[in-house]
């Protein structure tokens, strides 16, 4: 048993941790670079979307990505799904998880560092921060300082422009969900919907914590992908490393590196902690892979910029794998890039989801916009008519999915009988049914059928429905014509 | 419990003291803000109970600052859906029944709130598929008593059928021809056997011949002579293959002896014109209904204002 005092004493080890304070130092390079241009791209595709326009005619919007939860249509360019259509959306999420293991067996985390809405809008808060506040020095100091009319200045600001970029991106999400320009117009005048406007409240906020104050937060604490992605790296998985074995031992400055040099055999590392200072999650990579890290490879840049001024080969830090690292530590040259990268793990990840898209691919190309649902009535399964005769009714539904209005014929097949619908009595049978089916709408209607009594009590029938036009097509659903027992 | 704590060299933290084949927990402190949220809900669901009724008492819970109940959220849903409904409502007590048809959108809509008015109203006798059961009309198949189009459905739903307080409703009357003595037990036996030859159920023989006599006397005069039936009388067709009460011998022996007299009540005292309308498309959707011909109308009613039906023609069962 330990003493009481070292359970109960939590002065070293608290159950509850301050958030420790990331200042992260602006820093540029190649992957910075980079990082700019995937910023740049993901936001513009995330603001923009919603304005582009695409034209289906008089009966569908014009909007080439909308989400119409109303009318229960999703649109995305040429593509229109139906709600019974949902499980595009639900192969589209499965090629997501796919790729996202892909990504992550092929060039590790890539998503958490470049991609994930959490970094672009964090990287874009941390710029906004420098701007208003300074690069990482004077950010700290202002942190410390007492609260008084500059910094109460300076703080207003800063929150300012981050609300703006929340309500612009709160506002922006909405616009996937209605008509754009319409919903705009709306929004300013103060007539869109409670809802709206309600859903810009709460994108804004979250954007405004998450990207302001919460930052890597939400990559330890509450983000599940870091954590998966710790199961699904290898040591060929391609991780941002410190290479101990070329570093170490560390020197403590240039010059004191340099004294060294002709002693003993120093490492590379002069223990700057630049890589440190521009870490966006503000860890120490030196201490190996861990899950704070989200590969931005932000601490690569900062390395090669003083490697390069110590007059030292750079990537001291670098995208490596494990097994390059051994290969690297015994001299050897590093596996081609191609061949790590085409693996059996990323061959297999790949192979299904290429597979799941191309099924998906073909069947959006060959799917029929003209559907026939059929229920059969059983209640009563039969009902017998003053001449003796026998009738069975049946629920159809005739999804015209197609963007005009069309003309459809419907037949029965398989049986020698009668029909007709809810709007004419038996009197006026006829051996075929006209409907017009207005564009992108569902038509119910009652058919009824009737045919003699002598038969067997169940007689499959095939109940037809053609298209009138050029594109032709055509719908067939199964049936059965019931009869009641005793009449065979 | 704290046995075996001790601070994993590699992170620096406290593990928890356990340990599964070799691995340890690291018992990671919390973040700060994690603690602060879970203080923020605590406070929020207080907040909550305050606003909102809660808490239970003797009489019933807290009523809340909000003073909601589910009661008044009803109440304020079915306002604004009447509202919604109000055009609809307003369209179909403006359309005369037999005009339906022409407004395709509006038929739509009746037959929907119909099928739903009969949910609630007619199931009770006529069934939830409208297929009756003995004594009570089947709705589906294209036999009717009164008629099959809009409009005379529409009057036998508002009026009903021998619903004594409403002095406009259908009236037919199919004497107990046994009980009350009107004919001996062999004749009405012949009778019976005649029927049936009607339909095709038996074939003829000594005993329907007789029949036959004893019908062209007796049943004829609301029945027909060739026994099709009389609709402004509302007497059935015994001809077809449908019978309200049954075709077998003795169930038509039983309607000779005691006479039949169902009653349907009249839903025009109890429901709105318009959902009586709707419950005429509805019926009159469901495969048996019938084209209206404004001729087969008596002449008076041609002048009849709309809304105002004309007292129907009211038959005693004149023999």
């Amino acid at each position: 048993m330990l003493p009481a005092d070292d359970l109960t004493n939590r002065a070293r080890n608290q159950f509850f941790e301050k958030r420790r304070k990331v200042f992260p130092r602006q820093i540029d390079g190649p992957f910075r670079r980079f990082k700019w241009l995937v910023m740049v791209v993901t936001l513009t595709i995330y603001y923009a979307s919603p304005w582009l326009r695409w034209n289906r005619g008089p009966h569908a919007p014009d909007q080439a990505v909308l989400i119409d939860l109303a009318h229960r249509r999703f649109y995305m360019f040429s593509i229109e799904i139906w709600p019974q259509e949902f499980y595009y959306v639900a192969g589209l999420l499965v090629m997501a998880a796919l790729g996202l293991f892909l990504v992550t067996s092929a060039v590790g985390r890539a998503w958490c560092g470049y991609t994930c809405p959490q970094t672009v809008w964090t990287d874009l808060f941390l710029h906004v921060e420098r701007f208003i506040d300074g690069d990482r020095n004077a950010q700290r100091k202002l942190d410390d300082a007492p609260w008084g009319p500059a910094k109460i200045a300076r703080r207003l600001s800063k929150w300012s422009v981050w609300l703006a970029i929340g309500v612009l991106t709160g506002g922006a999400w909405i616009f996937y969900f209605a008509d754009a320009p319409t919903l705009f117009h709306q929004l300013i005048t103060g007539t869109a919907p409670r809802v709206a406007y309600a859903t810009v409240f709460v994108l804004t906020m979250t954007t405004f914590i998450f990207g302001g104050f919460l930052r890597e937060q939400v990559c330890i604490y509450m983000c599940p992908w870091p954590r998966i992605q710790g199961a699904m790296l290898d040591e060929q998985s391609l991780v941002v490393t410190y290479k101990a074995w070329r570093g170490e031992p560390r020197s403590h400055g240039v010059k004191r590196q340099l004294e060294a040099a002709s002693l003993s055999p120093a490492g590379d590392c002069i223990d700057c902690l630049a890589c440190v200072a521009v870490c966006p999650t503000g860890i120490d990579i030196r201490q190996g892979p861990q899950i704070g890290c989200i590969t931005c490879a932000l601490c690569i840049d900062a390395c090669d910029e003083v490697m390069r001024r110590v007059g030292r080969p750079p990537k001291l830090i670098g995208y490596t794998t494990e097994v390059d690292e051994e290969l690297a530590r015994a001299g050897l040259p590093a596996k081609s890039p191609l061949r790590r990268v085409l693996r059996q793990r990323t061959i297999v990840y790949f192979t299904i989801w290429a597979a799941v898209g191309l099924a998906m691919l073909f069947t959006l190309g060959n799917r029929e916009r003209l559907t026939l649902d059929i229920a059969q009535s059983r209640n009563p399964v039969w009902v017998r008519l003053s001449n003796g005769e026998i009738r069975n009714s049946f629920t159809i539904k005739l999804s015209n999915m197609e963007e005009r209005p069309r003309r459809f014929i419907v037949t029965v097949d398989g049986i020698k009988g009668r029909l007709w619908d809810e709007s004419r009595g038996s009197d006026q049978s006829v051996s075929a049914l006209a409907y017009d089916v207005p564009a992108d709408q569902v038509a119910t209607h009652s058919l009824y059928l009737a045919a003699p009594d002598s038969g067997p009590q169940q007689t499959p029938i095939l109940i037809v429905a053609r298209a009138l036009d050029r594109d032709g097509g055509q719908a067939v659903g199964k049936a059965r014509f019931e009869r009641p027992e005793e009449s065979q | 419990m704290g046995e075996g704590k001790h601070i994993d060299p590699a992170t620096g933290t406290e593990t928890v003291g356990h340990e599964w084949d070799g691995i340890e927990e690291l018992d990671t402190p919390m973040p700060r803000w994690w603690l602060l949220t879970l203080y923020a809900t605590i406070v929020f669901a207080i907040g909550y109970t305050i606003y909102y009724p809660a808490w239970p008492m003797i009489g019933g819970a807290t009523a809340g600052l909000s003073h909601w109940s589910s009661r008044d959220q009803l109440s304020a849903e079915m306002k604004s859906e009447s509202a919604r409904r109000k055009p609809l409502m307003l369209a179909l007590a403006q359309i005369p029944v037999e005009r339906l048809p022409d407004d395709s959108k509006l038929m739509h809509a009746a037959i929907q709130g119909g099928a739903a008015a009969f949910r609630v109203n007619c199931v009770q006798c006529h069934g939830s598929g409208a297929a009756g059961g003995k004594g009570y009309a089947n709705l589906n198949d294209d036999d009717w008593l009164w008629g099959g189009d809009l409009k005379t459905i529409y009057q036998t739903i508002d009026h009903g059928v021998r619903f004594a307080p409403d002095p406009a409703t259908r009236v037919s009357q199919m004497p107990a021809f046994g009980r009350d003595g009107l004919l001996p037990p062999a004749q009405i036996g012949d009778v019976a056997a005649y029927v049936m030859t009607l339909s095709g159920a038996a074939r003829p023989g000594a005993s329907a011949a007789r029949g036959s006599l004893v019908f062209a006397a007796t049943c004829a005069a609301c029945h027909g002579a060739d026994g099709k039936g009389n609709r402004l009388l509302g007497a059935p067709n015994l001809t077809d293959r449908i019978w309200l009460y049954g075709g077998d011998r003795e169930t038509i022996v039983e309607t000779l002896t005691n006479g039949r007299g169902g009653v349907m009540p009249a839903w025009g005292g109890r429901l709105d014109p318009a959902t009586v309308k709707m419950l005429a498309a509805y019926v009159h959707s469901l495969g048996g209904g019938e084209k209206f011909v404004p001729d087969a109308e008596p002449q008076g009613e041609a002048q009849a204002e709309a809304g105002k039906v004309p007292a129907p023609v009211k038959q005693n069962a004149s023999r």
